[in-house]
């Protein structure tokens, strides 16, 4: 059965999110197709250089560049015929779309794959990744979001031939209208190789700037726990956990954060994990490579103030 | 207009989930349930709207066996004007697809124009009901909304979405469905006048088995394990010199 890559694009770019379902794609399937919804047509040309991709098929359309999950879910399930997968990498873009497809292919989609043990058998997270289930679908197509952090990136080297699918836009009842963007030059959380995240214990946005500077120093991303998001020392964006981003960078450096199981659950598979935080009992520190107990502005500053 | 806020009974989230090695299951049997908190902030958001003098009227659905009751009254001591009880006879294994195929069934009876719903429940973590439900009827869709606004003439509203790049802003026409994240509102307790007087509100009870909804099961668990943190041997580290030097010798920076 072959499959079909949904492929998020980071403006031309093709997110790491979906480099990571053409990995679990390869386990399933020996014919790997991608599909690209876009304003633009040149974007096909980086999805066909995609490694392991055998056709790209494009769909053009103005209102797709930030397209409306009406149009895009039905777009994409008239697009799924003589397909044995869907596949996408796990992200707010393909949570926000690949159920409605399946509701389309009255199909019952599996989220967060981390795991494929057969072409119809998967390991995924439950609690918050305190459990891990292994699912048998029975459904004739496989809708599936993989979690980036359990597969490989694939690269480029491809050349994939181009298909452009001309096709009627259908009705849409939403409309977009704007997209506040974080802008940073820091790396990209789900993929930076170090984050530095910090939570409640920093007590103010302006404090949250030492968190900031040290990851410069590290050349790090910037991550945060549910509490500092919420007390609105930094935007949704950089959330750490159940609900928020899944990460598993070499190095995480916890500052300030408690624990709660919500958060483990979104970096507990990280490399080597640094716990800056003046409470020996909080969870976070169990979870820990390296534990400093102390005043975390103490540390912030000397850590920010010494000569690597 | 009538909202309808689909409501799930969950293992409570500050619990640890238990595997039965026999059963090959989550242990549920003696554990402390909830209402799944981002059910919780989709009450909040109804009962705002019709406090407001937007909505005419808010009902809450939620769908199991007899202990089920208890989520839905807690709703209704939220403030909830009634509630619609789905009984299944035993614990059976809905996924979304059921779900969304069983609501979509309530929402016409209602006539309902807006559903509003939690992103995930923590128990399943799928984030797929809603989406699913807006394919089955054809509604319009926002999900992981932080923030939500009627328009005046009450026939579309603009929410705004927490997305992984940022916020993103869009307008849906009614009839809509919205799942909601964790920074919408601050759900309200039940005060104990509150809880009193929902035990009088109405509560109608539907055999799941009269919908004729097909629940055989798509997905099936073939083993579950338990995967918490494992605990690390900590190392006590006192200084910025200390930590660099043995960042560097474990080579991730």
């Amino acid at each position: 059965m072959s499959a079909l890559i949904l492929i998020e694009l980071n403006g031309s770019e093709v997110s790491a999110n979906s480099r990571a379902a053409i990995t679990a794609a390869t386990q399933l399937s020996d014919t790997i197709d991608a599909l690209v919804l876009t304003n633009n047509a040149s974007n096909g040309t980086s999805v066909s250089a995609l490694a392991g991709i055998n056709t790209v098929k494009i769909i053009v359309d103005d209102s797709l560049e930030n397209a409306n999950v009406e149009v895009a879910s039905k777009l994409i399930a008239d697009a799924m015929s003589g397909y044995g997968y869907l596949i996408s990498g796990s992200s707010t873009f393909s949570k926000n779309i690949l159920p409605r497809v399946g509701a389309l292919l009255d199909v019952q989609p599996i989220s967060d794959v981390c795991e494929i043990k057969s072409n119809n058998t998967f390991v995924r997270p439950l609690y918050a990744g305190n459990v891990m289930a292994t699912v048998e679908s029975s459904d004739e197509t496989i809708v599936m979001t993989v979690r980036a952090t359990a597969f490989e990136h694939s690269g480029d080297g491809g050349s994939a031939s181009i298909e452009t699918i001309t096709s009627s836009m259908p009705e849409s009842n939403s409309e977009f209208i704007s997209l506040q963007e974080s802008e940073s030059e820091r790396p990209e959380l789900t993929t930076a190789e170090r984050i530095v995240s910090g939570g409640r214990g920093l007590g103010s946005k302006e404090n949250f700037t030492l968190i900031e500077q040290l990851a410069d120093k590290l050349d790090a991303a910037i991550g945060a726990s549910r509490a500092a998001v919420d007390a609105g020392f930094i935007s949704n964006d950089y959330q750490v956990g159940q609900t928020g981003k899944v990460v598993a960078p070499k190095l995480y450096l916890a500052v300030g954060i408690s624990g709660a199981i919500q958060h483990l659950a979104g970096m507990k598979d990280s490399q080597v994990i640094v716990v800056i935080n003046n409470d020996p009992d909080a969870p976070m520190s169990r979870m820990a490579d390296l534990v400093w107990q102390v005043d975390l502005f103490d540390a912030l500053n000397e850590l920010n103030a010494y000569q690597v | 207009m009538k909202i309808i806020i689909p409501v799930k009974r969950v293992l409570d989230p500050y619990t640890q989930a238990r595997v039965n090695k026999q059963t090959q299951q989550v242990d549920l049997s003696n554990a402390k349930m909830a209402m799944n908190p981002f059910c919780e902030i989709a009450v909040e958001e109804a009962l705002t709207l019709k406090e407001s003098g937007s909505a005419s009227e808010t009902i809450a659905v939620s769908i199991g066996t007899d202990k089920t009751v208890d989520t839905l009254r807690t709703a209704l001591a939220m403030g909830v004007d009634r509630a619609i009880f789905i009984k299944t006879d035993s614990e059976l294994d809905l996924q979304p697809l059921h779900v969304a195929k069983i609501l979509a069934n309530i929402i016409k009876r209602e006539e309902a124009e807006l559903v509003i719903m939690g992103k995930q429940a923590v128990d399943n973590d799928n984030n797929q009901t809603g989406q699913m439900l807006s394919g089955l009827i054809d509604f319009s869709l926002g999900t992981f909304i932080s923030k939500f606004d009627l328009n005046s003439d009450a026939s579309s509203v603009e929410v705004s979405r927490e997305i992984d790049s940022g916020i993103e802003t869009r307008k849906l026409n009614l009839p809509a469905i919205v799942t909601v994240d964790l920074r919408l509102n601050e759900p309200r307790y039940a005060s104990l006048p509150n809880i009193m007087k929902a035990r009088s509100k109405p509560l109608e009870t539907i055999e799941l088995s009269s919908l004729g909804i097909d629940t055989a099961p798509r997905i099936k668990v073939v083993s579950v394990e338990e995967s918490g943190t494992k605990d690390r041997a900590s190392k006590q580290i006192s200084s910025a010199e200390e930590l660099f030097t043995e960042l560097n010798q474990m080579g991730v920076i």
